[in-house]
């Protein structure tokens, strides 16, 4: 099922828009996951990374391709996207745990030390999710960057978190 | 009687930038004006970040765009007539304007520009079944007014009727406000707007039933407000199916079926219209000035067929632009250039799977000016 079908991403789809990062590279630690598969007329993402690890190019509907060697995984590009739709990815966080950070724009915002519940791309409830990391400085404009520590098996699966 | 060089109606995006454009090229003598109590359109209540490129001011809120072109107009000096509705439009470029007063009353105030600029923007479409008139039934315009403008939650259960981007934004923003979103209900096949919204509902655990609409409203709630939304599936011809209904405790139905160009003004002069679906009705046709059927009266906006947010700016700046070269204070070949930009832009925001039939739409609609009239 497509994401105009039901509503969320699926694998496939991530690897047909050649978003998937590879296993080396998330060997590596923290890297931008682009979550991005429709041809839509948008490219902020682009001039966000001062490493030139994102490109869309001309026309401006090119679907964004992440250059996962040049991206350091530092997360500027998650607040600039207007969709929401990228999210830093950390597989080589600790022996048993991933983080994964994304954009979050409710109130209360989490804090650091809390734990959350974190949820998939359906809003359904993985696993305890304890807040890392709150990003929210003037240049993110009032979206908040949340990042989780997750349990290693669900960093594909987890992209945001539900209030316990 | 008040002369002007350029009347511009309607202050929202396309509105706003015609009226900066057309100060810009060396307009000196200009009126804008809104009904509304305040300008800046449906800007002010985007409070998300907008698509499109770094020209489009991409990544910027809407509501930030929308100060940042008040501030703009404001040093330009434009003379902007808030609370102003234009209600007449006759021959010889004749606007009947019914201005509002301080204390709240109406003056009528005739004006005859040189040229006039109408952007006029675009209206909900209403969806009928059982019930739609319960209390707690609006559109989810006036849904994303109350949260976005005047910080008042609309309900606490909400239904949303429409998956387009519209359904889909104002869904979220309703959850950021801290209303509960119950259900989206879709009568098409496919979620209408981009996937990107569709992910931030459905991580936010609310379901989305495609090929479902809603059957009846029930108003047991207090003072006779909705209480109950039934929803129902529909099959290949959109019939409902019998027996798939489900039923949602909800107090409020918020209905994003789309809108259509307001023509009113346009109808009152003898302007060329051309229906076409896509753009939601009845549209005026024009030149690449935006200029249309009638010399000198040009239209900007949902007015030409609803789009969004950033090709109502850009059409509102060609508008402007082409005022300002056809009263004489822009060179053609600066003009032209400025145009050719514009265009280009707009041919960006108009490619893609989603913006593909209005890049079509709009062809068509150009294609239908008459020759006659191009002068």
């Amino acid at each position: 099922m497509a994401i105009a079908d039901v509503g969320y991403i699926s694998k496939q789809e991530l690897i047909d828009a050649k978003q998937d990062i590879s296993d080396e590279r998330y060997a590596k630690g923290p890297v931008a996951v682009i979550e991005c598969v429709q041809e839509i007329p948008c490219n902020p993402c682009e001039g966000a990374c001062r490493f030139g690890a994102i490109t869309i190019g001309e026309p401006i509907t090119n679907l964004p391709k992440i250059n996962e060697a040049a991206c350091t995984g530092c997360g500027v590009c998650v607040a600039q996207c207007p969709g929401l739709a990228i999210f830093i990815v950390n597989k080589a966080y600790s022996d048993t745990e991933a983080t994964v950070a994304f954009p979050y724009e409710y109130v209360p915002i989490p804090k650091e030390g809390e734990e959350w519940e974190g949820v998939n791309r359906k809003g359904e409830v993985l696993c305890k999710a304890k807040i890392v990391k709150v990003m929210n400085p003037k240049s993110f404009d009032r979206t908040p960057v949340v990042t989780v520590a997750i349990p290693k098996e669900f960093a594909d699966e987890v992209r945001s978190v539900k209030r316990k | 009687m008040l002369k002007t060089e350029l009347l511009v109606v309607g202050a929202g995006p396309a509105g706003l930038a015609a009226a900066i454009e057309a100060k810009k090229g060396g307009v000196k003598d200009l009126l804008l004006v809104d009904l509304n109590m305040r300008p800046g359109g449906q800007l002010f209540k985007q409070i998300h970040k907008f698509f499109g490129s770094k020209a489009h001011r991409a990544g910027i809120r809407g509501i930030d765009i929308g100060t940042q072109m008040l501030e703009e107009a404001k040093e330009l000096g434009i003379d902007i007539w808030l609370n102003t509705a234009c209600v007449g439009l006759f021959d010889d470029k004749i606007a009947c304007l019914e201005k509002g007063q301080p204390d709240g009353s109406t003056k009528i105030v005739y004006v005859q520009p040189e040229k006039i600029i109408l952007a006029t923007g675009g209206q909900e479409n209403v969806v009928r079944f059982k019930g739609w008139t319960t209390p707690g039934v609006m559109g989810a315009g006036a849904a994303q007014t109350m949260i976005n403008v005047n910080r008042v939650q609309p309900g606490q259960k909400i239904v949303m009727l429409g998956t387009g981007n519209v359904g889909l934004i104002v869904s979220y923003q309703l959850m950021q406000a801290g209303c509960e979103v119950v259900a989206l209900v879709e009568a098409a096949p496919k979620i209408g707007g981009y996937g990107v919204h569709a992910s931030k509902i459905s991580r936010a655990g609310v379901p989305i039933f495609t090929k479902h609409t809603i059957k009846e409203v029930k108003g047991n709630g207090p003072n006779g407000r909705v209480s109950e939304v039934v929803i129902v599936e529909l099959d290949e011809k959109w019939n409902p199916i019998e027996g798939t209904e489900k039923t949602f405790e909800a107090d409020t139905v918020t209905l994003a079926a789309g809108l259509k160009p307001v023509s009113d003004l346009v109808k009152l002069q003898d302007i060329e219209l051309v229906f076409n679906g896509p753009f939601g009705g009845w549209v005026p046709t024009h030149t690449r000035d935006m200029e249309s059927t009638c010399p000198g009266i040009y239209v900007a906006g949902d007015t030409t067929g609803v789009e969004e947010a950033n090709t109502a700016l850009e059409e509102g700046r060609l508008a402007g632009i082409s005022a300002a070269q056809s009263l004489g204070y822009m060179k053609d070949a600066d003009a032209e250039a400025l145009k050719d930009e514009i265009w280009d832009r707009l041919a960006g925001l108009r490619m893609g799977p989603f913006g593909e039939k209005r890049a079509v739409a709009k062809k068509e609609l150009m294609d239908a000016f008459p020759e006659v009239a191009r002068g």
